[in-house]
């Protein structure tokens, strides 16, 4: 059985539903994160796990534990906030070692583990400063090790970089992901940051009012969405509407594009062909092919990102960047190719 | 909106800067009515009643009349401080977190405002219509058999008086702590209980420690309000409590017994202590917003 369980959970406030039908097991030491837009639950099924809000439907277990109903502070969760949330009257050391203090633990050792733990964020000398006195990446570290300080069960984040800048942002990122393999916790990480979730996660789960479109690894998330919201909330996506021909043709205007994705729509249904920016490329190619005209050349550094007007339609698409790169001009007339396993076809809306 | 946009364009100022003007009234203010009555004090509080130089009305100071005056003042204002500030801060818990309906919490800090300005002759009268001697409350007791004035009960004495200002030292209290009170991030609570705090141990070793400068300022103007006060006093009592403020008043402008000099130097005392408070107000302020903020 899986570590942490959310079996059936649902979640109402007054007649809206916040939360629908939230099922989730997460093997010990995973790391999970909860990516969708602004307001689709994901806080709200974090603070169900932490016990600060209770389901209206629904079991969640820990480690075998039934604690749909255990109070806040009978739970062994560790909780880190956007916002910090350290307590300005107390030092770092004092912070960190709250959760001690209130477990009776002895002053001794109450210091050799706020020591370890100031040693794993980085600031071993930071003890003795308040929160006050601290940039605001130091600060959500030292809320990371003060929720780590007791040696929870389950480790959860509640978009605990968005308050920080860019850079620090990924420093902490990295942190973060090397933090939770040292101490092989099991983490459930909430965010909108769809790189975030990427890069940290072993699974990702992408959630959109209240239900959960799709669990999975980042690599079958992008490659393999299930359904249109993930397809347009994770990465840049092309959609080319056409005509089902076949369970592998579509028609697209003059031209016909193959996909080796079967297509389930009967013929004559309208359809999208959806493929990635970054498997297009510009010049004729032996499957599929389209005509347009260079609308704008962006170069963005690693890559190139070329808009191409195909009549009222636009089409992205992402060229990796490299010296022998022969970039398209503005109003030239290109061919754009990209293989027939780079596609697949979703219903038109 | 045109017309708007055209105005500012034209109303550009020349880079020289007027803003200066704009705290002119505030210097002719504190200059009038704080420095400028300071500076005569001190100065009058230096002067021999016959003219000349002197620290006489200095040495004066310790005579036991007035030392009785300052230390009654002293114990009246931190009993009120002290029990007003208790009171009016669990009373301010309990609109906020004490899940008191909200139409409670308007009507209390309309109260509070109008309350904690009520003082002086018309807040004497009052508790004399309602707890003095024939007052109707005491004539309410009195008709269930019960004689409040039986007791060493009086409105006239130092209880007494303590009663009175309570009935502007709690609202002052309210008004002033309530905001920091709303200053609690909810995440503290939260955070808290995650790592196994109850309620009540949130409360003691983050919620009141974070609020404690709030308290301790709050209760140092408390004591300053009540300090300071004369009209309430004189109007309740008729000069027979003699608090310093009534000394002062009895020494420079009173009929019998007038020693000017005195007043000045018993006012420079009270401007001392007034000083010491503000200023340790103004530590403890000072560190409350860094928590709060
Ligand atoms: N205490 C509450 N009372 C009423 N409605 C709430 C409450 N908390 C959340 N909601 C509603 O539940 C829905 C989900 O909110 P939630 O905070 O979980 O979203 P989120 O995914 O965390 O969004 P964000 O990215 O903005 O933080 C929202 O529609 C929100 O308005
Ligand atoms: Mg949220």
């Amino acid at each position: 059985m899986a570590f942490l369980v959310l079996d059936r959970v649902r979640k109402e406030f007054g007649g809206s539903t916040a939360v629908e039908d939230f099922n989730l097991a997460v093997e010990a030491g995973e790391f999970v994160s909860f990516l969708g837009p602004s307001g689709c639950g994901k806080t709200t099924t974090l603070r169900m796990i932490a016990g600060f809000e209770k389901p209206s439907v629904g079991r969640i277990s820990i480690g075998g534990r039934d604690i749909t109903n255990a109070r806040p502070n009978e739970r062994n969760v560790g909780m880190v906030f956007q916002s910090y949330a350290l307590f300005p009257n107390m030092t770092v050391g004092q912070n960190v070692g709250f959760g001690l203090k209130l477990k009776k633990v002895g002053r001794e050792e109450t210091q050799s583990r706020v020591n370890e733990l100031l040693e794993l964020i980085h600031m071993p000398d930071k003890g003795d400063s308040y929160p006050h006195e601290l940039s605001g990446g130091q600060q959500q570290r030292v809320a990371l090790a003060r929720a780590l300080a007791i040696r929870p069960q389950v480790l959860l984040l509640d978009e605990p970089l968005s308050a920080l800048d860019a850079k620090i942002r990924d420093e902490l990122r990295i942190e973060i992901r090397r933090i939770q393999r040292t101490l092989d916790i099991t983490t459930i990480y909430v965010t909108h940051d769809q790189e975030e979730a990427m890069a940290l996660s072993d699974r990702v789960v992408v959630m959109s009012r209240g239900v959960m479109e799709q669990v999975g690894p980042p690599f079958q998330i992008y490659n393999y969405p299930e359904t249109r919201f993930v397809a347009s909330f994770v990465g840049k996506l092309n959609q080319i509407p056409g005509v089902v021909i076949d369970s592998k043709t579509v028609q697209c205007g003059d031209e016909r594009l193959q996909t080796t994705t079967p297509i389930e729509e009967s013929p004559g249904t309208a359809v999208n062909v959806m493929v990635r920016p970054e498997e297009l490329d510009i010049g004729a190619g032996e499957e599929n092919q389209l005509v347009g005209v260079v609308e704008s050349v962006n170069f963005l550094g690693a890559i190139v990102r070329v808009r191409i007007a195909r009549g009222e339609q636009m089409i992205t698409a992402d060229l990796f960047n490299e010296r022998l790169l022969e970039l398209p001009e503005v109003e030239e007339a290109v061919t754009i190719s990209f293989p027939a396993h780079a596609c697949w076809v979703m219903k038109a809306n | 909106m045109t017309s708007l946009t055209s105005t500012s364009v034209e109303g550009q100022r020349p880079p020289r800067s007027w803003n200066w003007v704009g705290i002119l009234p505030f210097l002719l203010f504190s200059s009038a009515f704080l420095l400028g009555p300071a500076i005569i004090l001190l100065v009058r509080s230096l002067q021999a009643n016959e003219g000349g130089w002197t620290l006489g009305n200095y040495r004066q100071l310790i005579d036991p009349q007035v030392l009785e005056a300052y230390g009654l003042s002293v114990r009246i204002s931190i009993v009120t401080a002290v029990v007003g500030g208790v009171f009016g801060f669990l009373l301010a818990w309990a609109i906020i977190y004490g899940g008191l309906p909200r139409v409670f919490r308007s009507l209390l800090t309309t109260f509070s405002g109008v309350a904690s300005n009520f003082a002086g002759v018309p807040l004497a009268a009052a508790f004399i219509f309602t707890l003095g001697r024939i007052g109707m409350i005491t004539a309410l007791f009195g008709f269930f058999g019960i004689d409040l004035y039986d007791s060493d009960f009086s409105l006239y004495n130092f209880w007494g008086l303590t009663v009175v200002y309570m009935f502007f030292q709690f609202p002052l209290m309210v008004l002033t702590i309530t905001p920091a009170l709303e200053g609690l991030k909810k995440e503290w609570k939260e955070a808290s209980e995650n790592l196994g705090a109850t309620s009540w141990q949130y409360w003691r070793h983050v919620a009141l420690p974070v609020l404690m400068p709030s308290i301790l300022g709050t209760i140092i103007l408390l004591f300053g309000n009540a300090f300071g006060a004369h009209a309430t006093a004189y109007a309740l009592t008729g000069g027979t409590l003699r608090l310093a403020t009534i000394l002062i008043g009895a020494q420079i402008s009173g009929d019998v017994l007038q020693n000017q000099g005195l007043g000045y130097a018993v006012a420079m005392g009270m401007v001392l202590i007034m000083g010491l408070s503000i200023g340790l107000y103004t530590i403890l302020q000072r560190r409350a917003e860094r928590w709060l903020a």
